[in-house]
């Protein structure tokens, strides 16, 4: 993890912070400065193709886009990081949407229905974890089960259909804009900020790192490895469940078909911004700017009317450019050509 | 006066096969023991008793003149007893100080709260313990990925140093290293017997083992055949005692 290292590197003439951005630069080349300048060069591309990109109104529509989709990613970072995966992430947050706007519709005062649905988030991720840690079943097989299972239990829920009659104040939530920013960036921005503390600055984070980086020096250095998968996969759930309610919010309706491949897009995100998919590598600013990457080309393709079939071509194509240029930088550092 | 670590007729079976049957050994504050043997003689299955990783059927082990049982290494690492293992188990994406300190992090408040991982002692007693090493490690931020196999070895037994191990057992330390690198290893070993650690050096080169050690053990199927001072032996001998040609007259 860079924020480790940087931090450790703090000089003591360096003000912290600058010292960390420094080495955070340095040790993160290429993948995550590389993602971050395409995604600038392509907004600088975009602005000058099409009057309409650079608008209040379109960017604050990226910043809306990026918020949820990036809440999601950060969830899914900590499996990923101790080297597993939570495939079940688009199907939570379906499920959290249906379960939290039923539970509404019921005339369950606001904050009741969001601290049952974020339970609801507790009890998907430690069964997740349980099934990995005490029964052994591969994270891949017991989250795509998951991924099946929670999106038949939305259906269910709802009876099929999309529900509706959500209290005003929670649709105008969504809506709100605090200093001009939305409101879903700033609920955002504090998640990224609790969650990139967690990684980079408590014990626990450490642990992710050491015990995706190697598992045996993680279980001989006495790590209490069950309290890290129930962490990883309790903070990808209660995530999604998160990315749930806003989303449900955005859209005024608790829909069953809402967030069909968010898994993948969170994923791709965490991946393109520099996490590897083995484990022991990854941050929470690198996923975000993961997301805003396909959240920019999402936007542009819609913007210059490119047809969405080779939007998801494109973003296939990027995750594989991507992933081979980190893996090329990898055997370069470790020296095997 | 009593030893640093007694071992007192320590057995052990796996199943039909007895491993160990009936092993003494005793280690002083500032030697170097070299434990030596075929394949299979129970070098393995010796320092996995003293380590913690094994429960022992029949024995004593004794730590400081008291009796120790030790049901995980995490006990074994407590009680002073610090494994390097061959594989070295150190975390490729972690720096150097953050492996140095894994598991036993010094943490300080946040704004007077959040326990957080107190990252500026990490990195300065990171960087004394290189310096007093003098291992060739480059800066203590830098992380694990990119060292040799040498300078890998020299973090795991700087950690074993840092945290005042009374023992250090070094699990065939420079199976995986160059032949430059191997010189470092012995000195590492060396300096910590200088610090009155016990060392344990579990390995099979006899040109390295009679250089590094002051005494060396010989084992031979479950037992311990021979020990001697290793500048009283010659390759010739222990070569002997390893592979059982006096095994008649031991027995």
């Amino acid at each position: 993890m860079a924020t480790h290292d940087s931090d450790l590197s703090t000089g003591r003439a360096m003000s912290q912070s600058a010292s960390t951005w420094l080495s955070l630069n340095r040790r993160h080349l290429p993948v995550e400065t590389l993602v971050l300048a395409l995604t600038l060069s392509l907004w600088v591309v975009m602005a000058f193709s099409t009057p309409n990109f650079l608008t209040a109104n379109n960017i604050i529509n990226i910043l809306r886009q990026v918020s949820i989709d990036s809440i999601i990613a950060f969830g899914v970072l900590f499996p990923i990081l101790i080297r597993g995966i939570d495939l079940s992430v688009g199907s939570v947050v379906a499920l959290s949407g249906v379960v939290c706007a039923t539970l509404l519709t019921m005339g369950m005062p606001i904050p009741i229905a969001i601290g049952l649905t974020l339970l609801l988030g507790i009890a998907i991720g430690s069964l997740n974890a349980f099934s990995v840690h005490r029964l052994g079943i591969p994270a891949f097989i017991i989250t795509l089960a998951g991924l099946q299972a929670y999106r038949g239990g939305a259906f269910l829920v709802s009876g099929g259909t999309s529900v509706f009659g959500l209290p005003q104040e929670l649709a105008s939530f969504a809506r709100a804009e605090w200093l001009g920013i939305p409101s879903l960036f700033w609920t955002m921005l504090v998640i990224g900020l609790i969650l990139h503390f967690i990684l980079s600055r408590t014990r626990t984070g450490r642990y992710m790192v050491a015990m995706g980086s190697n598992y045996e020096s993680a279980r001989r250095a006495g790590i209490n490895i069950k309290r890290i998968v129930f962490f990883a996969y309790i903070i990808s759930s209660v995530t999604a469940c998160i990315a749930g309610i806003l989303l449900m919010s955005r859209m005024s309706i608790g829909s069953p078909t809402a967030a069909v491949a968010y898994e993948l897009n969170a994923i791709a995100a965490a991946v393109v911004g520099g996490a590897s998919l083995f484990g022991g590598r990854g941050s929470v600013l690198g996923t975000f700017i993961g997301a805003l990457l396909f959240a920019t080309i999402a936007n542009s393709a819609n913007l210059l009317g490119i047809d969405s079939f080779w939007q998801m071509v494109a973003t296939g194509v990027l995750i594989a450019v991507v992933v081979y240029v980190d893996n090329l930088h990898k055997r370069r550092q470790s020296g095997l050509k | 006066m009593s030893s640093l670590l007694e071992v007192r007729s320590l057995k052990k079976r796996f199943g039909a096969v007895e491993v160990l049957c009936g092993v003494d050994l005793s280690l002083e504050a500032g030697e170097v023991l070299a434990v030596i043997g075929d394949n299979g003689a129970g070098k393995s299955t010796l320092i996995k008793h003293i380590s913690g990783v094994y429960p022992r059927d029949d024995g004593e082990i004794w730590l400081d003149g008291q009796p120790v049982t030790f049901t995980s290494p995490k006990q074994a690492r407590h009680a002073g007893i610090e494994t390097v293992y061959q594989d070295l188990a150190l975390a490729d994406e972690l720096s150097v100080g953050a492996n140095i300190f894994l598991g036993r992090e010094p943490t300080r408040r946040w704004l007077g709260m959040l326990p957080v991982v107190d990252k500026r002692t990490i990195q300065r007693e990171t960087q004394r313990l290189i310096d007093s090493i003098e291992s060739h490690i480059p800066d203590g931020t830098s992380t694990v990925a990119g060292l040799s196999g040498g300078q890998r070895q020299a973090v795991a037994i700087a950690r074993a140093l840092y945290w005042d191990a009374k023992v250090v057992i070094l699990d065939e330390p420079t199976a995986a290293l160059a032949v430059m690198e191997r010189e470092n290893v012995i000195k590492l070993s060396r300096m910590l017997a200088s610090k009155d650690v016990g060392v344990i050096y579990i390995g099979h080169n006899l040109v390295e083992i009679l250089e590094v050690a002051d005494r060396i053990a010989v084992m031979y199927r479950g037992r311990i055949v021979h020990v001697t001072r290793a500048e009283d032996t010659s390759q010739e001998e222990l070569i002997k005692y390893m592979t059982g040609y006096t095994d008649r007259q031991i027995a």
